[in-house]
């Protein structure tokens, strides 16, 4: 269990308690968090569940993005950041309790 | 704008009620679903679903609690029966009239069915809906060996996994290869190779008789040539029938799929399709009207239409695109192939990095691509550019 921080564009913020084993995409669809569309299901290949990791020490404990998450984080709707992941790409882990992660302004 | 009816809560008509409130439409929406459950996201089930059901919520494209916030009337286990575009009313199988200023179909498909004797046999099992996906997910369980019947892209990636967990497998295709209608003969037969690789077999070009069975539960599937392929779980995967009932039924206009314009509106001004129903002309293909199934043209049909609805949009213009995952192989299709097209390989094959090129007239109507999401991803730029140069209307909001 882990708790994750979504932070909107407008500054609201709504907390999702993940499950190990599920991916931050699948917290955030699970809890209806705006702005996480993930139109694929978590194939990378829509790029519609992006978001930037706003914690330092988190993003750096992360396994990084694979070839085919590095392509997609190039089309974006909302141009990609050093902080950009694709969140069907992170699996939640005990470890990441306490992940804050910003919502993009589009995803489409 | 009083009330927007959706028939069809799939991933079109879930889509348009989302954004029908995004885009803060202040009149009321009913969304009608057939099935007993939550709308849900369709391409997860032929592939990781099948595997694991754990994500069954996540498959959800919204909560119960955002329906009701937004106040959207969804009801589930309500198929609509009848429209009566005089009285601008649905009427539910229960009996009860819903009336309408706008109605949307997003009917979608069913799966064509195998008729041949014995096919009703038990152990014939079909993949559309979460609860089938979730019943043959028990199946394999129990099941060692398998015949999927069809290589398009359900049978195909259902073959993947099967055999991924293990499972003898064999594909039967009346084609002379998989997946013909949608992809060209080099990415036919690269897909083909690594699926023989894993271990699947694959039976072209065949017929197929009736089924073995034994009380009631399929034990082969006996082909024209005489032979029988033992089997203890047996796919159906034979493609799908647009829904198209309840149009034909209200006197609107269908041919393989329910007829629109590029407004994706039909016959009738308050009456719209989107989605797998919905026929429509594409301007990247000259006009020619087509088809789609696929969750991007679910999708941006829904959004379009949501605008459309608002005022802020005119005519439907995206570029088609479309995904298969089998075992580590992502294939892409971006635009729409023409039957006329030439095809150029670029890449290479046995590195497992590829692309084909459709042209017509020297202009990319498709790319077919094997593990290149960037090239992927810039035709679809590319295509953008083109619908905007044909002079689509509404291209600039691409």
């Amino acid at each position: 269990m882990a708790v994750i921080t979504f932070e909107y564009p407008d500054g609201t913020s709504r907390d999702v308690e993940a499950t190990a084993g599920m991916s931050v995409m699948q917290a955030a669809k699970t809890a209806g968090i705006d702005g996480i569309i993930a139109e694929c299901g978590g194939d990378m290949v829509c790029a519609t569940c992006h978001v930037f990791v706003k914690s330092k020490e988190l993003l750096d404990h992360l396994s990084p993005p694979s070839i085919t998450e590095e392509q997609m984080l190039d089309f974006t709707s909302e141009r990609r950041r050093q902080t950009s992941r694709l969140s069907c790409q992170i699996p939640v882990s005990d470890a990441l309790d306490g992940l804050v992660v910003e919502i993009p302004r589009t995803q489409v | 704008m009083d009330r927007v009816v959706i028939i069809g809560a799939g991933q079109a008509g879930c889509q348009l009620a989302v954004s029908l409130r995004e885009k803060n439409f202040p009149g009321d929406i009913v969304l009608l679903g057939d099935e007993g459950e939550l709308p849900y996201q369709r391409p997860p089930l032929s592939k990781a679903y099948l595997r694991d059901a754990s994500g069954s919520d996540a498959l959800r494209i919204k909560p119960a609690e955002f329906f009701v916030e937004r106040n959207i009337d969804f009801r589930a286990d309500t198929p609509a029966e009848s429209i009566d575009r005089s009285r601008r009313e649905v009427a539910l199988r229960s009996g009860e009239t819903v009336s309408y200023d706008r109605l949307v179909l997003a009917t979608g498909v069913r799966n064509r069915t195998v008729t041949l004797p014995n096919a009703d046999a038990k152990s014939i099992a079909y993949l559309r809906t979460r609860r089938e996906a979730e019943s043959l997910r028990l199946r394999m369980a129990q099941a060692r060996t398998v015949v999927v019947i069809g290589a398009g892209f359900i049978g195909m990636e259902f073959a993947a996994v099967a055999r991924q967990s293990g499972l003898d497998v064999t594909v039967i295709e009346q084609a002379d290869r998989s997946m013909s209608r949608a992809v060209s003969k080099i990415m036919s037969s690269f897909i083909e190779a690594r699926h023989r690789a894993e271990g699947v077999n694959f039976e072209f070009g065949a017929g197929i008789q009736g089924f073995e069975i034994r009380q009631s539960v399929a034990q082969a599937v006996c082909l024209n040539d005489g032979r029988s392929i033992p089997a203890d779980l047996v796919l159906a995967a034979v493609g799908v029938i647009p829904n198209t009932d309840l149009a034909e039924g209200a006197g609107l206009r269908t041919r393989n799929g329910i007829l629109v314009d590029r407004t994706l509106t039909t016959d009738d001004p308050v009456i719209h399709a989107i989605g797998d129903c919905a026929v429509y002309p594409h301007p990247l293909c000259g006009g020619r009207e087509i088809r789609l199934e696929s969750v991007q043209n679910a999708s941006d049909q829904a959004r379009f239409l949501a605008s459309a609805i608002m005022g802020e949009a005119t005519h439907y213009d995206s570029v088609p695109w479309f995904w298969s995952d089998q075992y580590d192989m992502k294939l892409q299709i971006a635009g729409v192939p023409g039957p006329d097209d030439i095809h150029q390989l670029s890449g290479d094959p046995i590195a497992g990095q590829f692309s084909v090129r459709h042209s017509t007239d020297g202009r990319l109507t498709a790319l077919e691509t094997m593990n290149q999401v960037r090239e992927h991803m810039l035709a679809r730029n590319d295509l953008k550019r083109t619908l905007v140069a044909i002079g689509s209307p509404s291209a600039s909001r691409v």
